[in-house]
């Protein structure tokens, strides 16, 4: 199953960057700012995943770039094989891998780039780009067929 | 220190991302690509450093930092600066056992731009390799000045059009060569010096491996492609940077202790320089008749340089 309800429990992507009226300018910053990634003690945070971390809201995972996209990458966990290929070249720590699973994009913090269905090697793809306002379940049921080698 | 494990991209792939996304890189910047490998390839507790640049700018829009690590932002010229005084720091509380914890192990990395690291910081990163600061210094190589709008910088090759060099009816583009920044680096015998590729990602995740367990100042030079001054469309990122390192654009290698050099990457298919080239809008201008030569020259640049890197690798000299 496609668990996009991950992290639904998080901080995640609260604060829009798109709608930045709520920031402070640049010259009220304080010069020599230090910003605390994380709530407490950040002692082994390689060995944390995302869900069970505690970031604080100075923290980027806390905004969105939601409103980036004008087309968004679904996943069809159909086909996926795992290969992890989106998950290295995600310019944007968007692909949710889990014990060598791929189970779902991050819509916060995904800009729509298209790389993650450029590089995916299935047949047909495993990603592919819909419009931002395609319901997932339409995207899944016009997935196209295999492509026989010659059509490529 | 705690390497994590490449063996393929699937055991890759369990470590958990310490670079966050809601940065402002542009949709497809290689930069991030990059980083998150960089800081996957291990374990250990980071200091990096980076100086102005795309991606200083875009990962601490404040009040927000990507970065799950100690992180510091310097100026411009300064990136090995900052990092090399943290090591030194750091070495001299740990002696003194001043250290909240004496024993947990850190690695030191610099970020710097091509902007910074072939031209306004050069001095500066060749200082703290000449003092033998234990840091690792990552060039971003996007071949310009992107975060000011994409100037020519002194590794923009010839015939590259920039904002401050542009191609025109007089004109076809930057007229220098780029520098060559690795050889430069491993004439102050640092103990490792590469050039890698996003592209291939085990032989870069290899390299940052290699470069964070070796003791001493680690030069590595990155491609970056950059979709908005290259003038490519996002989603292509990956594939130019194949059409780079297969065209031998840049060849991926590696030079241990100034001299040891060993190819990392041979492409099965050689492809032309022309077809690197076509794939972008800033080369666009040299497909006209009276440019033409441009990409001729380069061609046999970039086929003496091979040849030049295949002697060496044989010669181990
Ligand atoms: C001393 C100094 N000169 C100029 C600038 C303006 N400036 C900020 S970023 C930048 C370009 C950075 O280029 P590069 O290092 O190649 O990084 P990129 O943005 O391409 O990743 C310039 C010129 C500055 N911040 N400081
Ligand atoms: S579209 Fe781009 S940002 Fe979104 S998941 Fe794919 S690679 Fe990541
Ligand atoms: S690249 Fe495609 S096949 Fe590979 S893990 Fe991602 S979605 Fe699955
Ligand atoms: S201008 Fe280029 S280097 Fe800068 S963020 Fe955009 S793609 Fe990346
Ligand atoms: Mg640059």
């Amino acid at each position: 199953m496609q668990d996009l309800n991950l992290l639904a429990n998080d901080n995640r992507g609260q604060t829009d960057l798109g709608n930045s009226s709520s920031l402070v300018g640049w010259d009220e910053v304080t010069q020599g700012t230090i910003l605390q990634s994380f709530e407490g003690d950040a002692t082994g945070i390689a060995q944390k995943k995302a869900e069970e971390r505690s970031y604080s809201n100075f923290n980027s995972y806390t905004a969105t770039v939601a409103s980036w996209r004008v087309k968004k990458p679904v996943f069809n966990i159909d086909v996926c094989i795992d290969c992890q290929n989106c998950w290295v070249w995600c310019p944007d720590s968007s692909i949710l891998s889990r014990d060598k699973q791929m189970l779902g994009i991050d819509y916060d913090h995904c800009k729509g780039c298209e790389v993650c269905v450029e590089v995916c090697p299935t047949n047909p793809k495993s990603l592919l780009m819909f419009s931002e306002y395609t319901p997932l379940d339409e995207a899944l049921s016009q997935w196209p067929e295999k492509k026989k080698k010659e059509e490529k | 220190m705690a390497i994590t494990s490449i063996k393929n991209l699937k055991e890759f792939s369990t470590n958990n991302d310490r670079f966050e996304g809601a940065h402002t890189l542009c949709p497809g910047c290689a930069h991030s690509m990059i980083v998150r490998e960089l800081m996957n390839c291990t374990d250990d507790n980071l200091v990096i450093s980076s100086n102005t640049g795309c991606l200083e700018v875009s990962t601490a829009v404040y009040p927000f930092t990507s970065w799950d690590t100690s992180w510091i932002h310097i100026g411009f010229e300064n990136a090995a600066t900052a990092v090399s005084g943290a090591e030194a720091m750091h070495k001299a509380r740990k002696r003194k056992g001043t250290l909240k914890d004496n024993d947990a192990p850190v690695k030191f990395v610099a970020f710097g731009g091509d902007g910074s690291t072939y031209d306004i910081g050069f001095q500066w990163l060749s200082g703290a390799v000449e003092r033998g600061h234990d840091f690792t210094y990552i060039c971003l190589d996007n071949e310009n000045y992107a975060n000011t709008g994409g100037q020519r910088s002194s590794a923009t090759p010839i015939g590259a059009t920039t904002t401050t060099a542009q191609a025109g009816s007089h004109s076809y583009g930057k007229k220098e060569k780029k520098k060559d920044m690795v050889a430069i680096m491993a004439a102050h015998g640092a103990p490792y010096v590469a050039q890698l590729a996003p592209n291939k990602w085990k032989s870069m995740a290899k390299g940052f491996q290699k470069a964070l367990e070796t003791e001493g100042p680690c030069f590595i030079n990155t491609v970056s492609p950059c979709c908005t001054e290259w003038k490519f469309d996002p989603k292509d990122t990956i594939g130019i940077t194949d059409l780079a390192t297969d065209s031998l654009m840049f060849p991926v290698y590696e030079i241990i202790d100034g001299h040891e050099l060993n190819i990392l990457y041979r492409p099965k298919n050689i492809i032309s320089v022309e077809e690197y080239m076509g794939a972008q809008g800033r080369y666009k201008h040299l497909f006209k008749p009276e440019y033409r030569h441009v990409i001729d020259q380069v061609q046999k640049d970039v086929d003496a340089y091979w040849d030049y890197l295949q002697r060496r690798e044989e010669a181990r000299i």
